[in-house]
């Protein structure tokens, strides 16, 4: 990125890069997440977009309850085999460049459940790209994964589709 | 009927009960299979027992034989609302067909209990408006909380949910 700020008044700079860098740039900075939320860690998941400690600092504000507008799907439950064919469903209609956040153990790995319904973690079915564990992680965990997907964005980025 | 006494409930009973216990001010009662819409007809309507607390099943495989238990969870408000009376209903099912009356017709409320049941125990309910699976897939081709199917078996549930990925059945 190159930058010639005028000497004078400003508007009459410009800036050099590549539409890559910018778009990528954009996307992380404005994340929105789909909450797929099915059990206790999605109290944690709210909480951590409530004021409290108000996910949208990062810009991943906008919860979208629609896939068709998220690009981010936070996971954050117990996942059945019931329920897997759904957030698979729902992850195919996401827009593409997305990510996904398997927030809890029970997503990593199938946390306390070990039966004949869960799901031994969501990446048995979801390509995940940051997982959370704890049961349930704090807000605090959740706003770091969200800025690994930021760094991610960042260093990998992904192609203009 | 007000005051209600269990007296008045064994001796109406009367044979229907194969036997009773007593534990901590819990009362059960034993009756047969084939008496049990009889049995709960008359805690409904003549002792009001309006309302169905639980319904479940047990199997005692290798313990017990018949294998299956119902249990049923009645409760009595009393007129004045004032009573919280409970008894609990039970009775054994044979292993080669597990089958019962639903009570669906008496209660409103056992329709999902009954379903579920169903789904967990594979217990088939007579009369029952809409006995499908509840909690497990339609598909779904065990019976899981029958004490011989490995809790940890996953594989019925990946064949139903591969199958509901092929062909978009969500
Ligand atoms: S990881 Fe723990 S808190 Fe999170 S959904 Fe599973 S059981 Fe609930």
């Amino acid at each position: 990125m190159g930058l010639n700020a005028a000497p004078t008044a400003g508007g009459e700079g410009f800036l050099t890069t590549t539409v890559n860098s910018v778009a990528n740039w954009g996307r992380k900075n404005s994340l929105w997440p789909m909450p797929f939320g099915t059990a206790c860690c999605a109290i944690e998941m709210m909480g951590a977009m409530m004021s409290r400690f108000d996910l949208s600092r990062f810009g991943a504000e906008v919860a979208r309850f629609s896939p068709r507008q998220a690009d981010l799907m936070i996971v954050s439950g117990t996942i059945t085999y019931k329920m897997a064919s759904v957030c698979r469903n729902i992850y195919d209609q996401m827009p593409e460049p997305k990510w996904v956040i398997a927030m809890g153990s029970c997503t990593c790995g199938g946390g306390p459940f070990d039966s004949y319904a869960v799901v031994q973690g969501i990446d048995e079915f979801l390509p995940v790209d940051v997982y959370i564990g704890g049961c349930p992680p704090r807000p605090e965990a959740l706003i770091d994964a969200v800025m690994k997907i930021q760094k991610k964005i960042d260093i990998e980025g992904a192609p203009i589709v | 009927m007000s005051g209600f006494t269990l007296e008045q409930l064994s001796s109406r009973l009367g044979s229907h009960i194969e036997s009773s216990s007593e534990f901590r001010g819990e009362n059960t009662y034993f009756v047969a299979p084939e008496k049990i819409s009889e049995v709960l007809t008359v805690l409904k309507e003549e002792f009001n027992f309006d309302y169905l607390v639980d319904l479940t099943a047990v199997d005692y495989l290798g313990i017990k034989s018949p294998r299956f238990e119902m249990v049923y969870y009645l409760h009595r408000f009393g007129e004045q609302y004032d009573e919280n009376i409970r008894v609990r209903i039970k009775c054994s099912i044979s292993e080669d067909k597990p089958a019962i009356d639903s009570v669906t017709s008496l209660w409103a409320g056992a329709d999902w209990l009954e379903r579920e049941v169903y789904d967990m125990f594979g217990i088939v309910f007579n009369g029952h408006p809409d006995l499908r699976r509840i909690l497990m897939p339609e598909d779904y081709d065990e019976y899981p909380l029958r004490k011989d199917f490995d809790v940890r078996n996953r594989e019925p549930s990946k064949r139903s949910f591969k199958k509901a990925l092929s062909e978009g059945n969500f």
